[in-house]
């Protein structure tokens, strides 16, 4: 949520200014730049800007604490960051006093610059949803940021908030993109560990050896990379709750280290020798039937019985299709702000198509299907052509051995489908056929094969 | 047809630009070239912070920049800035022609380890995708595991996949940069 937020960088320094510029446009600000405090003033009259950049010293008229003045009597909420060099730090410590949000030292870590914008427009963000939220009607059917008026849900939402105050482990049920990282937030912010951490592990996306270093840190020097000391994910999450996210895909090595965990609220950093004590509430999710993954002898049982303590199922969408039209409407509300397009209504049609689809992947992709619709969309109605895309996907097709072909024939037809099917994912198709992907690519322009 | 170039300043390192060249063609669907090898970027040192701008060698690609070239993306071992940074792994025009990568803190050798060239191939794919992607419109996703994601640390680089999220990748074909391109 970011493009509808500008940004305003105001130094005489050409290079300076125009670099800051495009590093913050590449962040998908929109992001003007005025060569002096005068015009920083100028353009503040016409316009507010989320957040001023703006050089302490100027030459000529005004310098950047009386620019910032300036500002602020225009923009008394304005955001200003002072952006100094070593010399002149007691200068920036006045700033402070006169209202500036922060100040920097150049030349400044990168990490520092991007936390410090996404903390403030964080901060816009929430005050113009709490703006939005209270003149709307959707919030007749919506509890933090979960919006429905099925049944089921409503059934759940009663039940995380009687339990969001419990320590009590929770399972989530779900297919993707049902939203189980919404019902996971909803516990945690429902109960008194809200002030503390809510801290997310998607546990697939990761090797095991990486995903073992996230969770419980590591130590300086305990593998190659680990040059510092890195607090894992339980210790980032002490007093909060750590939401572990496709936990059905941990290895037998991390389930035993994560029971553990369970038990003991104790665990080792990766290469550590002193244990480590936390206060964590585990939320688990997976979309896999793990009750069977137990049976199946894939996942253990103690594990299991230690996350299952609370059971939350969630529908797929197609079970409650009901809530579309209210869901659609949250998506365009928001992505037409993203996007700055003055979007607000989907056409009677378009809705019927929604209505209509199976929804494999959820809100998710119903939440993906708007934003590409609006994308798209030249007009202030969302219309059936700019959900032309949705279609049902095709049955897979059944294939025989080829026995008329010579051996390099068949090697360019089995290069291409391997492709076709991995989406072009040219790391895995090398895999899957077993070269590398040097010699892949030879192969590919050998045969002058497309893309897909 | 139109070409992405790659120009290595000093000798090009094969694996790594194999992988790169591999990687942008497959990304991004444009022939991938490699230009002779340029010297250096001297003109850019700057003493007192030991690194180079990144402004004035993307002001000095534009002086080379190929005829028939869509992109240019230039890869130094030379450690970047702009003056507001600390340092970049890079740096690219939105929507504009030029893309530049360094290849200094992709290396292992840069955090005391040993050298590793795989893993430095691996960086520099992503490093190079996502300063491409920068030039056809595409800003930072939220994905952290996109190559568009933003990266300030290594360890923020090693987390990211090589190849563009789905929805990066659809954004790609719906940037005007992109559409204004007649396809290969
Ligand atoms: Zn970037
Ligand atoms: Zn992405």
């Amino acid at each position: 949520m970011k493009t509808h937020w500008q940004i305003m960088v105001v130094d005489d320094e050409e290079i300076m200014r125009e670099s800051l510029a495009a590093w913050l446009r590449e962040d998908g600000y929109h992001v003007e730049t005025a060569v002096s405090g005068r015009q920083a003033i100028e353009r503040a009259r016409r316009q507010n800007f989320a957040i001023y950049f703006i050089d302490l010293k100027m030459p000529g008229g005004y310098d950047g604490i009386e620019t910032m003045m300036e500002i602020k009597k225009l923009h008394p909420d304005a955001s200003v960051i002072i952006i100094t060099a070593y010399a002149t730090v007691d200068t920036a410590i006045t700033a402070m006093k006169e209202g500036a949000q922060e100040y920097i030292v150049k030349p400044c870590n990168p990490e520092e610059i991007s936390m410090l914008v996404s903390r403030i427009i964080k901060v816009k963000n929430l005050q113009r949803e709490n703006m939005i939220l209270r003149k709307k009607l959707t919030r007749n059917y919506s509890f933090r940021d979960i919006i429905s008026k099925n049944a089921r849900i409503l059934e759940i939402l009663d039940l995380v908030r009687e339990v969001a105050g419990l320590r009590s482990t929770v399972l989530i049920q779900g297919e993707s993109g049902t939203g189980k990282e919404l019902i996971a937030r909803a516990l945690h912010y429902s109960g008194d560990r809200a002030r503390k951490s809510f801290v997310c592990v998607s546990c697939a996306a990761l090797t095991e050896s990486l995903l073992e270093s996230e969770l419980f840190g590591y130590e300086k020097g305990s593998f190659t990379g680990a040059t510092a000391q890195k607090k894992g994910k339980f210790e980032l999450a002490d007093g909060g709750t750590i939401f572990l996210d496709e936990i059905g895909d941990i290895s037998s090595k991390l389930q035993m280290d994560l029971l553990r965990v369970l038990q003991e609220r104790k665990f080792y950093r990766v290469g550590g020798t002193e244990e480590v004590e936390v206060d964590v509430r585990v939320i688990a999710a997976t979309n896999l039937n793990l009750r069977k993954a137990v049976q199946e002898g894939k996942f253990r049982d103690d594990l299991f019985y230690r996350l299952n303590v609370i059971h939350i199922p969630l529908p797929p969408l197609r079970e409650r299709k009901e809530d579309i039209p209210l869901l659609v409407e949250g998506f365009i509300e928001r992505i037409a702000h993203e996007q700055g397009k003055e979007l607000r209504e989907i056409s009677e049609g378009a809705l019927e198509i929604l209505m209509n689809y199976d929804w494999p992947g959820n809100v998710r992709e119903l939440e993906n299907a708007v934003e590409r619709a609006v994308v798209t969309c030249k007009t202030p109605l969302l219309t059936e052509s700019n959900f032309s895309f949705l279609h049902q996907p095709a049955e897979p097709r059944e294939w025989a051995i080829p026995t008329h072909l010579t051996l390099e024939e068949a090697e360019k037809k089995i290069i291409q489908a391997t492709l076709q099917r991995l989406e072009g994912n040219i790391k895995e198709t090398a895999q899957v056929l077993g070269i590398d992907r040097s010699t892949l690519y030879e192969k590919i322009k050998k045969y002058n094969l497309s893309r897909p | 047809m139109k070409t992405i170039y790659l120009i290595p300043f000093g000798a090009a390192d094969e694996e790594i630009f194999a992988s790169v060249e591999l990687s942008l063609w497959h990304s991004f669907g444009w022939e991938v070239r490699r230009l002779p090898a340029l010297e250096e970027p001297g003109f850019a040192f700057e003493p007192q912070r030991r690194q180079y701008s990144s402004v004035l060698i993307l002001r000095m690609l534009q002086s080379v920049f190929p005829a028939d070239a869509l992109r240019l993306l230039g890869v130094t071992e030379g450690d970047l800035f702009i003056p507001m940074l600390s340092f970049v792994f890079g740096q690219a025009q939105l929507n504009g022609g030029l893309a530049l990568i360094s290849l200094a803190r992709l290396r292992q050798t840069f955090y005391g380890l040993a050298e590793n060239n795989a893993v430095t191939a691996a960086r520099a794919v992503k490093e190079a995708t996502h300063e491409i992607g920068h030039t056809f419109g595409l800003t930072h996703c939220l994905d952290a595991g996109c190559p568009m994601s933003l990266s300030n640390t290594i360890w923020q680089v090693d987390r990211k996949r090589e190849e563009l999220c789905p929805k990066c990748a659809f954004l790609l074909q719906e940037m005007p940069a992109w559409k204004s391109q007649s396809r290969p």
